[in-house]
């Protein structure tokens, strides 16, 4: 069955455009917009039953399902990844309710729908990244009422949010938190980046695209616009700071990106990769390589044997059968 | 401020809890350092009224009134609920009955003691770490102690903590509500010798509130006495405890156990 094919028959179906019928997309634009207007504000809505559970995306598919439309291109990565199961099966059920092109390339896409990181390539003006949210609140592990928690927010007092990172420093002599690291957004409100890691948190701050966080189980939509200032809280004597590697990425010798550990065998053999699986791939396929080390490479020559160097040519090859295929289904629509 | 006006001026208080009556037409003045006792017996309004006073329950009817370092007297209902948060966090200190709801229980001693210079916007971690040093020291809770958490402290160790967390903003008023409820003697001896050295040294402003005459003779140097919500008499601590003069203030100390 061809793509065009399973298009039709999910309009055929009678699902709407979008899967969400026009009233629930215009409630939520609406939310959208009111926080564009208050950046890092929490705004409530009426969240939709999606075909799949909570903590699986809900809340950025009903984002990303108010604002797409026929002539946009989506790109749906989990941890940098456009290939792990919530990025493919949210991608596929776009494209065959939406009936638009998707693509991996981040600077092909104008709508990018994320679960924990931001792209490596730089964002630009016109593009829109949804954050996935699983707890939009900050301060929710510090104090469980939620009237005190708005009112906190309403008057600015995050004196409490600082105590989460004293105690950082009080148990580990740095500050430990390495995720959902908080920070302030427009010097106004706090805010819960998601669970990016904070090596994603300095890309928020002055960014060229729109950024749009739905959390589908707490029913909260905030923004941060383009262009707006966002400050990851810290201390005078301990300032912020990103995560970092000893080594490169073992397949593509980036030296400054988010790595992600991957366990070779049961030796100790290990090695670090691009959490972005798209910039990865586009700097090998650009020539550049990464060395593995001896004893991760006997690793990976142990798990994968000699089809590794075929394995690796079949993966590029379907990266360009995929863009091929992206770029005929624009070319259609 | 002037010698001549009050720190703090409550006139007509009133809270009825629905037709329950829980304190009535309550008046009085305190000073600059100052401690009034408030006595009286289960149920007589003692806790409403504190609550009343330290603004977390807006009363029926009446006017309180306080110093305030910039406006001067001024009523604390007529401020808008960030101002008056923001006096409980600075000006003000509460001492809870209950530790665990004046305590957060799941951050460290010295987390708890800090997290009130965080709120006025204290960001230079080593002046906080010292800063809580310093209060732990001085209710004489063990340094060693300072990294964990409250809930692993005893009762006496609890309520010093509670003590060290509010006293670091240099509060000039600070609202306590059964302070040494659920001590033992020994503890409640050592706590009360704490209490009264910190406030005569720091010339703390107090009110507090219990039904132990012992406590109110050592620390408190006025006493008011409640019954069904009315305050029945008034006046210097030892004249009271010494020369009561209404049946019931009579009745409340010739109940206290000589041993």
């Amino acid at each position: 069955m061809t793509a065009a094919q399973q298009q039709t028959s999910a309009v055929e179906e009678g699902y709407n455009f979008a899967y969400l019928d026009e009233q629930t997309k215009r409630m939520i634009r609406r939310c959208i917009l009111k926080a564009v207007a208050v950046p890092g504000y929490q705004v409530p809505f009426g969240g939709r039953e999606m075909p799949l559970p909570y903590g699986w995306g809900t809340g950025g598919m009903q984002v990303t399902a108010s604002i797409i439309g026929r002539d946009d291109t989506l790109k749906v990565i989990d941890q940098g990844a456009d290939d792990t199961t919530n990025a493919v099966n949210i991608r596929r059920f776009f494209a065959r309710v939406a009936e638009m092109p998707t693509t991996e390339a981040t600077d092909e896409a104008t709508i990018i729908q994320t679960r924990h990181r931001v792209p490596e390539d730089p964002l630009a003006e016109g593009q829109i990244i949804v954050y996935q949210v699983p707890q939009p609140e900050p301060l929710r592990k510090l104090e469980p009422r939620e009237i005190e928690c708005r009112k906190m927010h309403a008057y600015k007092e995050y004196g409490l949010m600082q105590v989460s990172l004293y105690e950082d420093i009080a148990r580990f002599g740095e500050i430990a938190t390495s995720y959902s690291y908080p920070v302030m957004v427009n010097d106004r409100y706090l805010m819960s980046p998601t669970p990016i890691p904070k090596f994603d948190n300095p890309k928020m701050d002055d960014f060229p695209a729109l950024q749009l966080f739905g959390a589908g189980r707490e029913k909260r939509i905030y923004a941060i616009p383009p262009y707006t200032t966002v400050k990851s809280l810290d201390f005078d004597d301990h300032p912020f700071e990103v995560q970092q590697w000893e080594e490169d990425c073992a397949l593509c010798g980036a030296e400054e990106t988010f790595l992600d550990e991957v366990i070779l065998d049961d030796q100790g053999g290990k090695m670090y990769v691009c959490s972005d699986s798209h910039y990865c791939a586009r700097r090998r396929a650009e020539g550049h390589t990464g060395t593995l080390s001896e004893s991760a490479a006997r690793a990976y020559a142990r798990a994968v044997g000699a089809a590794a160097g075929q394995a690796s040519d079949d993966k590029a090859q379907n990266d360009k059968a995929q863009n091929d295929k992206a770029q005929n289904d624009k070319v259609g629509a | 401020m002037n010698a001549n006006t009050p720190l703090l001026r409550v006139r007509n208080l009133t809270h009825a809890f629905g037709h329950v009556l829980a304190c009535s037409d309550v008046s009085f003045e305190l000073h600059g350092g100052e401690v009034l006792g408030i006595v009286g017996e289960s149920g007589s309004g003692k806790t409403t009224l504190l609550n009343c006073i330290s603004a977390r329950l807006a009363p029926t009817n009446g006017v309180v009134e306080y110093d305030l370092r910039t406006k001067g007297l001024t009523d604390i209902y007529a401020l808008s609920e960030p101002e008056r948060r923001l006096l409980l966090r600075t000006d003000w200190g509460v001492v809870m009955q209950n530790p665990r709801d004046g305590l957060r229980m799941d951050v460290s001693a010295g987390g708890n003691v800090g997290e009130r210079l965080m709120a006025v916007g204290a960001r230079h971690y080593g002046a906080i770490r010292h800063e809580a040093e310093d209060w732990l020291q001085k209710v004489e809770l063990d340094l060693g102690r300072m990294d964990d958490k409250p809930k692993h402290f005893s009762g006496g160790m609890q309520q010093r903590l509670q003590i060290a967390r509010n006293l670091v903003t240099k509060p000039r008023l600070v609202f306590m509500d059964e302070p040494t409820g659920g001590l033992d003697v020994s503890v409640q001896a050592r706590l009360l010798d704490l209490l009264r050295g910190l406030v005569r040294e720091l010339r703390l402003s107090a009110i507090i509130v219990t039904h132990d005459l012992a406590v109110a003779r050592l620390l408190a140097d006025r006493l008011m006495v409640m019954k069904d919500g009315k305050v029945v008499e008034t006046g210097l601590t030892d004249q009271v405890l010494d020369d009561p003069h209404h049946p019931y203030t009579q009745l409340l100390v010739s109940s206290v156990l000589q041993v």
